[in-house]
């Protein structure tokens, strides 16, 4: 028996192996995920710009241009006229407009017009404003303000984590669903079964090449992380590798959930990427803060596996913690990986009958 | 033959109506979607993490710390004297923002020396950091002013800069992501269903029987891609319907102009879709390499974050990127009330990669091998 | 006359491995054609190429007075085809499957009702134009697949192993109609590995790794070889 388990499990690696195209993809995805996000994808503003509006073009207002102007992260777009405004912020010619108060140079009020649009940069435009333009206002005097901009690549720790739960997910529940589906679409499985390897086995096998790719994105991700994007993996890296296993196997069980649900590979996909993919994208803390979500929300994310492995490896990889921190994390995950398999396997063993 | 196209269209509705699975998710995801996303994506400044470094210990500071930490923005996650330490929870980013009382603060106030309170904000994460400080210093202004105001003192409390929000006066960040969910489910719609629907066929088989046939490729892949342009269309109504009426955010533009950009955008990603497929033998091929793109293209499309924080190449990199200009197209049009004309450099780029990746569509899929 | 398919040297190759080796033969205009040889000998390779799905590495020949390197879209409109492996669309009833393939083929709305009420009454199967495919029993859907090739009165038809895996009767039926269609002046071009099938051809070619070995009438063969059936000219064409 354990002769043929082990032939099974050769050929099903062997079929995902010799599918070049896959193999490539698989090993571009984390690699390019990790590169945009530790080089291109960042919430820092790096250019704003700027027109003015101002009715009496005093010394004052000419300094207070200049002293925006002369920042790297401003660009001077000219003068406009008031009813000019809207125009301008609509088409983008500028993404904030200054209006300086008629009485400017006595009274020092002045307006910020951000174009509201885009959430994310206007608030900070704002903010880059009001700190380059520290002037009067009596109670804002009273504040020194720094803004430590450290280097762009720290940001892109808080995502790795988030890549590496969407990942195993992507590659262990999706991918091994389609994959036992595709089997029971083109007939093959039924020849299988008839074979006298036990059912469970050849499921098995169908999951380990998974399993294997999962780990090799999880060494490509850490070495990554640790080299390229210099996380420091504190934690100590087998802790990481431990529950990352962990995290692993309960895909797999997840992934084999949903090929017993599913009666044909669009259907598993769809599957996957709807009740699988985005729910961790939107309650698992990877993009958006769970502190945010109403409660409804927060106890769904109880739930989804990928919230707590996100957890866990955020504390491992970033904040240096060792296995006996995440013992909760770890603990849920354990458990849920061991209902799933339970669920799964037995779902399976009925579908046979 | 001529008219051949026709018979396609009938057969792909057909199948379409038959599938027990697809009509339903196609036509209640979105809603669902639309439902769900927007109340998740919230990214509202809550939980900022202060470092308190006092070095006075006056009462005054302590009233400071205390109204920081009653407010519900605020965690204050260090209160020591001990700027040192405080820095190196900000440089591990275990705190977002840091307030430096210096010694004889509140002596400073009243001798009316001017004392600095030194903020110290987390660059890095921009909204925490940025906003953060700025909440925490109204915060501390406030304390102050009312402290001045029992002590007798008059603090001008002109707040001499004030913001205004054009276009999104509240700042909702569902306003902001509403329409890239539309996206998203165009997306989705669009490109990844004509594109497994083909890889189907490929691997049933039933697409041999059409290459011995004389159905051009062009008409194969047309009825391949039309169904799936007009449920695209179906389903940009619903989400724009779903967040009307649930949100109450209309467009502020034409609707003309957000379907436009919707035909345009759907022809350039199911053309990459169908592109992909073509060369694709097996789904899980399709999958991931369809998968990669997209993500790729989500990523630096200004979706989720500005495309005006790249590197100066990957901006120039995107203009190649369907989402990118669709997402300008929604949100300036959605938020801004931006009209065609003035968003032609956005529609031009889409109709250009619209026929790129058509024609792409076309080469990948050989009815002759 | 001239023939319906003229082949010469012929030639299909997968990197190193020749699946088709120079093959040259000529079939007539009403001819059953048999293309006999074991699994894996290069006859559905060879067919794929008279059809315009694959292309030759060397050699050419026409089909229908058309060439078969060079005008592969042309040939496709004279000719029917059914693959070895069923590749109708399981989701769509009989009729809708008959109504698009002949509507591809250009054929008229009443022609298709008609042609299609005639051939499914020919085959006592009326009483299921309108079930789904995928719930035939398998002789249904090979029956089915036939009935689509020839659709559109095509002057050729290529049928890859129309008798894979049903049961005798299936493969009598099915052979009725082969000689139904030649019988209307069709001509077939048939692929099989049951050797006996060859006694309905009217001429047929015994594949080998590739080459043909014989070709002649199936009666000049046994007389050829000695052999009392075609499985016996097989088994010595191995050797």
């Amino acid at each position: 028996m354990q002769i043929r388990l082990s032939s099974f499990v050769k050929k099903e690696i062997l079929h995902i192996f010799r599918d070049k195209r896959t193999m490539l993809v698989a090993i571009l995805i984390p690699v390019t995920l990790i590169l945009l996000f530790g080089f291109t994808v960042s919430t820092d503003i790096n250019n704003i710009d700027f027109a003015v509006c101002a009715p009496h073009r005093s010394e004052a207002v000419a300094r207070g241009v200049d002293k925006l102007s002369f920042s790297p992260y401003f660009t001077f777009r000219g003068y406009i006229p008031q009813n000019d405004i809207d125009r301008t912020l609509r088409t983008g010619k500028a993404s904030a407009v200054l209006v300086f108060a008629q009485d400017y140079a006595e009274s020092g009020k002045m307006q910020v017009v951000v174009d509201g649009a885009d959430v994310n940069a206007a608030a900070t435009s704002a903010a880059y404003v009001g700190n380059v333009l520290q002037d009067s206002g009596a109670a804002q005097a009273l504040f020194e303000m720094h803004v430590l901009y450290n280097p762009e690549l720290r940001s892109s720790y808080n995502f790795i984590p988030g890549i590496l739960g969407m990942i195993l997910l992507l590659i262990c529940t999706m991918m091994t669903s389609v994959s036992i589906v595709r089997e029971k679409e083109t007939g093959t499985m039924e020849v299988l079964l008839v074979s006298p390897v036990k059912p469970l086995y050849i499921i098995i096998s169908k999951m380990v090449p998974y399993l294997i790719l999962g780990a090799i994105d999880l060494a490509l991700i850490l070495v990554m992380a640790r080299f390229v994007l210099g996380v420091p993996l504190s934690g100590g890296v087998g802790g990481i590798i431990l529950v990352s296993l962990v995290y692993i196997v309960l895909s797999l069980a997840l992934g084999l959930m949903v090929s017993n649900i599913a009666g044909s590979q669009i259907v598993a996909l769809l599957l996957s990427a709807m009740v699988m993919m985005l729910p961790v994208l939107f309650f698992s803390g990877l993009l958006f803060p769970v502190e945010n979500l109403p409660w409804v929300f927060r106890w769904i994310s109880y739930v989804i596996p990928a919230r707590w492995y996100i957890d866990a490896m955020r504390k491992m990889m970033i904040e240096g913690m060792a296995l006996s921190g995440v013992f909760l994390e770890v603990g849920i995950l354990v458990a849920e990986m061991l209902a799933l398999i339970a669920a799964s396997t037995k779902r399976f063993n009925d579908r046979l009958e | 033959m001529e008219g051949s196209l026709k018979y396609l269209l009938q057969k792909e509705f057909i199948q379409f109506r038959r599938n027990k699975f697809l009509p339903r998710l196609i036509f209640f995801f979105p809603v669902v979607v639309m439902l769900i996303a927007p109340i998740v994506a919230n990214m509202d400044v809550k939980g900022v993490k202060v470092a308190f470094v006092d070095y006075d210990g006056s009462s005054l500071s302590g009233k400071m710390v205390s109204h920081l930490d009653a407010s519900e923005y605020f965690k204050v996650a260090l209160a020591s004297p001990n700027y040192e330490k405080a820095y190196e929870l900000l440089e591990d980013g275990k705190v977002d923002v840091i307030v430096t009382v210096p010694a004889h603060f509140e002596a400073g106030i009243i001798g009316g020396t001017k004392p600095k309170i030194k903020v110290d904000a987390n660059g890095v994460n921009a909204t925490k950091g940025m906003l953060g400080s700025r909440y925490v210093m109204a915060s501390l202004a406030g304390t102050l002013q009312e402290a001045a105001a029992g002590m007798g003192m008059g603090l001008s409390s002109e707040n001499n800069l004030s913001v205004c929000y054009f276009y999104n006066p509240t700042q909702d960040y569902r306003r902001f992501m509403a329409p890239g969910f539309i996206l998203l489910l165009v997306m989705l719609v669009c490109c990844f269903i004509p594109a497994l629907n083909l890889v189907l066929e490929k691997e049933k088989g039933t697409i041999e029987q059409i290459n011995v046939t004389p159905v051009t490729t062009f008409e194969f892949t047309l009825s391949k891609l039309i169904p799936y342009w007009i449920i695209g269309l179906v389903v940009l109504t619903e989400g724009i319907l779903t967040i009307g009426l649930i949100y109450g955010l209309w467009p502020a533009g034409s609707w003309g102009a957000l379907y436009l950009a919707a035909v345009l955008f759907s022809l350039a990603m199911s053309g990459f879709g169908v592109a992909i497929a073509g060369g694709s033998d097996t789904m899980q091929q399709c999958i991931f390499v369809l998968f990669f793109f997209v993500m790729i293209f989500m990523l630096m499309s200004g979706l989720f974050t500005p495309v005006g924080s790249m590197p100066s190449w990957a901006q120039k990199v995107t203009y190649a990127f369907p989402p990118r200009h669709f997402i300008d197209i929604l949100r300036s049009v959605y938020l801004k009330g931006t009209t065609m004309a003035e968003l032609w450099v956005s529609y031009l780029a889409l109709g250009i990669l619209a026929v790129l990746f058509c024609s792409l569509s076309a080469l990948t899929y050989k009815k002759r091998g | 006359m001239p023939e319906a398919i003229t082949v010469h040297n012929l030639t299909k190759k997968f990197g190193d491995f020749t699946a088709v080796d120079a093959i040259s033969f000529s079939v007539g205009k009403g001819e059953i054609f048999g293309f006999l040889g074991a699994n894996g000998a290069g006859k559905t390779t060879a067919m794929r190429m008279l059809c315009g799905l694959s292309y030759p590495t060397s050699g050419g020949g026409s089909v229908a007075g058309w060439d078969i390197v060079r005008d592969g879209e042309q040939i496709k409109r004279h000719i029917g085809y059914m693959s070895q492996r069923f590749s109708l669309y399981e989701d769509l009833t009989v009729f809708e499957n008959m109504r698009l393939y002949g509507g591809i083929y250009g054929m008229g709305k009443a022609d298709i009702a008609k042609r299609s009420a005639e051939l499914l009454e020919k085959v006592s199967f009326s009483a299921h134009r309108d079930s789904l495919v995928g719930a035939l029993p398998l002789g249904w859907k090979q029956k089915l697949a036939f009935l689509v090739a020839t659709m559109h009165s095509p002057e050729i038809v290529f049928l890859d192993e129309p008798t894979g895996g049903v049961d005798p009767i299936t493969r009598r039926q099915v052979w009725d109609m082969i000689r139904g269609a030649a019988a209307d002046g069709t001509t077939i071009f048939v692929t099989t590995h049951y050797m006996d099938e060859a006694a309905w051809c009217d001429r047929v070619c015994i594949m080998v790794d590739g080459k043909i070995k014989a070709m002649d009438v199936p009666e000049k063969l046994l007389e050829a070889f000695r052999a009392k059936d075609m499985n016996e000219v097989f088994v010595k064409l191995c050797r």
